[in-house]
């Protein structure tokens, strides 16, 4: 039965109200304390043989027959018009199918309307001018050489603050602040707040931006096959960019089929669809072959999105004895020249602390730079280093430890709403950090010229999932099953926990079960991977469609065999009953009926009234910094994270590690650089734009509270995705300052800002 | 700056030298290619012969997820032009499994989990193999330097370091 309800669903930190379609029974998420088959089990990878084989086929491995290739013009200019494009002598070598231009494709709106596919007005340097399609790639960039255009360069701004100013250049016609104002919240009242404090912290934090460089670029390969257009992409969300292709290019949702089976890495900058989407679309319309449009790794960090840089005024008021009074950011976000969604750079000031008087205003502002996208837990990977520095900075002029401080002012209630959360794991994540870390007993030690220091940060994200997301389950005539949802694997493992949750509600082995997503055309709809959603959104519904599943079986079984249903079940791919002799294979119960298909449907059920639903953590480091090089060391890096039940302990430490890391990269080297004369990123590739390496990686320490959150969903399991690369840099900066007993409060912390730190501090 | 191409009137200024014959030895076996000689060793692997295992992070010699082995030496193949390997011995990722088994290094990789998204773990494993084929028991440290030049943005970096530690342990068992 279909049910149409109202409910409330949250996305990387912002609230929606939907009405959306339920269906199946509602499941009571399996009891804490047993031991299940296979969910919480430590099941390797189930497509690990193909990608490490090197038979996994990724977007940018499809090569099609008679597939032409598309190579982008970008512009040198941050902000220019277009006064003349010439694409004669381009279109003329042999091998050049066509140059599209915004002289000769439709007018198609882009970014919301901020835009279109191809415009006649650059506002960033980098940014898409034309597009040769010619017989390969190597051809394709030969033409591109050819195109002569004539621009006319415009007055451009790069820093939000700046473009704020009276007569600073204007990026689109009503402004340069994105919605017109600020983002503001409030509780109490913060004047009233700040006159009870007796102790106040105010300072300004800044953090650079950040490439999200995931290993695969963005790319699509299209294809018409009479008038259905077959995509290919490297996305995050396959319906969304159907939805998206469907309606710019005005034809019906039946006609557009994404398909993503491989994904190499997305960390939220594949969220929507790209401009080389639809223009591989139209070039392969116009042209009647395939063709594909891969982003080289320059483009990537030109205008693939971005984690924006932030500029952070805030202010702190607490007692005597660190009960908070008020919190007050002012905070300024890069847009860039397009903007889909401003990042909650105010999310963990609103929510982490008990705190009775409370604003946030963030500014997200029109620049000429690359437009930002979401960076793995956007807005409160920034607003995580401001708080959790400005927190430690608050102990010490309290004279307080750090996590008492923490601690003092701990909530189980969503200080927003006013609701209490489902469950909350922040206490006992900091208690087994602190006893991992041996946090009471740490103490200081010079050695040469390394200062060790201390730190620790804390975690608060969404990460609940929702509706709409559904699954369906099929069970073959020879008692396998293949489990269907159009979700993605961006490398996070969702095939792999889909199919333990499947087996455990079937009582059918792993490996007699497949998982098949990422296809518009085959999967019922399932929602973006993004906002740490994918497993309690679609994990649940795969739970229901097999529990539907197998009542079918169940059902059609008794009849079969002759047995009453009641006390009929399966277990390791066998029907057991007190009324039969000996188990019953399903597959020789099923020969019965020859090529009979059942198949099970399951949605996911509207998450809990009256509660907040959200992940937590707690990450510790002990490092030592290098005072005559300003070398950062990590000496032991502590992750404990409450992301409810863990279906998978192996897959599940490797995205805590994994969020680390890029953490730590957010927080020491990563910075892009864009050169204020010219306007153009000087570092768009990975030599220059520092990543980790392996040996820039220390060991890990991850542990899970592991509390399924029995009101959360019929799997009691959160997200996880974001949540391990929230608090690492605030961590890390936190450690640095205890060090060196001076505070940066600029992000990424390299070597060079450490040692003008310490110069600063003994002058 | 690259020097300005005269009129494609001239079809010779964009032609270069032409296509030129060449033999790779890919995973044992003797392939005939016609290609530009600008064509990268990767992209022949790639394009020409459909070896799409080995995969293109940044094609310009700084993330590793093109790396094979020449004359059992890792390379990028980005930065090598066919045309110079030609009559040389190549290993790609694909020449790893043997009759339908995993080479101990894939069976490593999966049992560790030293890999999330994957599209670097062609690179890293390839670069493994031609670490411990020099190396069998190497150190952590020993890993952590060979490995250097592979990047893994999903971060697998802590279990990549097992995984070849691990892989060792297979190996010297002769799984």
């Amino acid at each position: 039965m279909s049910k149409v309800i109202q409910t409330k669903t949250e996305f990387e930190g912002r609230f929606h109200e939907e009405l959306i379609v339920v269906e199946g029974e509602g499941l009571s998420p399996w009891p804490e304390g047993i031991t299940l088959a296979y969910v919480g089990q430590r099941v390797p990878r189930l497509d690990g043989a193909e990608r490490v084989s090197g038979r996994a086929v990724y977007t940018a491995d499809v090569q099609l027959p008679g597939m032409l290739w598309g190579k982008f013009l970008r512009s040198p200019y941050p902000h220019a018009r277009i006064k003349k494009i010439d694409v004669q002598k381009a279109e003329k070598i042999p091998g050049v199918w066509l140059v599209l231009t915004y002289e000769n494709i439709p007018k198609i709106p882009f970014y919301g309307g901020q835009t279109f596919l191809l415009d006649k007005t650059i506002r960033f340097a980098g940014e898409e001018v034309a597009c040769v399609i010619a017989d390969n790639e190597e051809r394709a960039e030969d033409a591109r050489e050819e195109i002569s255009v004539e621009y006319e360069p415009l007055p451009f701004v790069l820093q939000p603050e700046e473009a704020l100013n009276p007569g600073a250049p204007q990026i689109h016609p009503a402004g340069n602040l994105v919605r017109g104002g600020p983002d503001v919240y409030e509780r109490g009242n913060i004047d009233r707040g700040f006159t009870g404090a007796e102790v106040m912290v105010e300072e300004v934090f800044k953090t650079s931006t950040a490439l999200h460089n995931a290993m695969e670029t963005h790319g699509s390969v299209a294809l018409w096959e009479g008038d259905q257009l077959v995509i290919w992409d490297s996305t995050q969300h396959i319906f969304g960019v159907r939805a998206q292709a469907a309606q710019l290019l005005d034809i019906s949702l039946n006609k557009v089929r994404v398909i993503k089976q491989y994904m190499g890495g997305g960390f939220g900058s594949k969220n929507s669809m790209g401009r080389y989407t639809l223009l591989a679309a139209l070039g392969a319309k116009m042209t009647g072959r395939p063709v594909k449009i891969l982003l080289d790794r320059h483009e990537e960090n030109l205008a693939a999105g971005n984690r924006p840089a932030s500029v952070q005024y805030l202010k702190i008021g607490a007692r005597r004895d660190g009960t908070l009074t008020a919190i007050h950011l002012r905070a300024y976000t890069a847009a860039g020249a397009y903007i889909l969604i401003p990042p909650a750079v105010g999310g963990p000031v609103r929510q982490l602390y008990s705190c009775p008087h409370v604003k946030t205003e963030q500014y997200a502002v029109f620049t000429n730079t690359g437009p930002l996208s979401a960076f793995r837990g956007p807005g409160y990977v920034e607003g995580t280093f401001a708080l959790e520095s400005a927190m430690d900075e608050l102990a010490q002029k309290l004279s307080m430890d750090p996590l008492d401080l923490r601690l003092r002012n701990y909530t189980e209630i969503n200080q927003i709403t006013g609701q209490p959360y489902s469950t909350k794991g922040l206490r006992e994540a900091y208690e087994r950090g602190a006893r991992e870390m041996g946090w009471a007993q740490r103490s200081k030690e010079e050695k040469g010229s390394k200062r060790k220091g201390f730190g620790m940060a804390s975690q608060i994200w969404g990460g609940s999932g929702g509706p709409p997301a559904y699954a369906w389950v099929k069970i073959n005539p020879d008692g396998s099953a293949v489990v269907l949802s159009g979700t993605q694997d961006l490398g996070t493992g969702t095939k792999t926990v889909l199919a333990q949750i499947a087996a455990e509600e079937l009582g059918i082995p792993m490996d007699k079960i497949s998982v098949q997503i990422g296809d518009t055309q085959i999967n019922p709809y399932a929602p973006i991977s993004a906002g740490s959603m994918t497993l309690p959104s679609v994990g649940p519904a795969v739970r229901t469609a097999a529990y539907d599943a197998k009542r079918q079986l169940l059902d059609i079984a008794a009849q079969v065999l002759q047995v009453p249903g009641e006390g009929l079940e399966i277990q390791n791919g066998s029907l057991q009953s007190p009324k039969l002799q000996q188990p019953v294979l399903l597959k020789d119960m099923l020969a019965n009926l020859r090529n009979f298909m059942i198949v099970g449907r399951g949605a996911r059920s509207p998450n809990p009234e009256g509660v907040h639903v959200n992940t937590f953590g707690a990450q510790f480091v002990e490092l030592e910094v290098d005072v005559e090089t300003g070398e950062v060391n990590i000496i032991k890096f502590i992750a404990v994270h409450d992301s409810g039940r863990v279906i998978n302990p192996l897959t599940i430490s490797s995205q805590i590690e994994g969020g680390v890391i890029q953490g730590l990269g957010f927080g020491l080297i990563e910075r892009r650089v864009v050169d204020r004369k010219t306007g153009v990123v000087l570092n768009a590739n990975l030599e220059d734009y520092r990543m980790p390496t392996i040996q820039d990686a220390p060991e890990i320490i991850s542990q899970m509270v592991d509390r399924p959150d029995l009101r959360a969903n019929n799997l009691g399991s959160k997200g996880v995705g974001e949540p391990p690369i929230i608090p690492t840099a605030a961590a890390v900066a936190n450690a640095i300052a205890d060090s060196l007993k001076v505070r940066i409060r600029e992000l990424p912390i390299t070597r060079e800002k450490v040692l003008k730190a310490l110069v600063n501090r003994n002058l | 700056m690259a020097k300005k191409r005269e009129s494609p009137d001239n079809p010779s200024r964009w032609r270069g030298p032409g296509k030129t014959m060449i033999r790779l030895k890919v995973n044992g076996r003797e392939h005939e290619l016609l290609v530009e000689p600008r064509r990268t060793l990767l992209d022949a692997l790639r394009v020409d012969l459909g070896l799409t295992g080995t995969k293109r992070g940044c094609n310009e010699g700084t993330c590793g997820a093109c790396t094979v082995l020449v004359e059992s030496r890792p390379i990028y193949a980005c930065m090598a032009l066919a045309i110079d390997y030609d009559g040389k011995s190549i290993e790609t990722i694909e020449s790893l499994e043997k009759n339908g088994q995993l080479h101990p290094i894939q069976k490593a990789f999966i049992k560790e989990d030293a890999l999330q998204c994957g599209f670097c773990t062609p690179g890293q494993i390839m670069a493994v193999k031609s670490l411990l084929d020099r190396k069998p028991n190497p150190t952590p440290a020993e890993i952590q330097e060979f490995m250097a030049g592979n990047l893994c943005r999903c971060g697998a970096y802590p279990k990549i370091v097992r995984a070849v530690l691990h892989a060792a342990q297979l190996i010297s068992e002769g799984a």
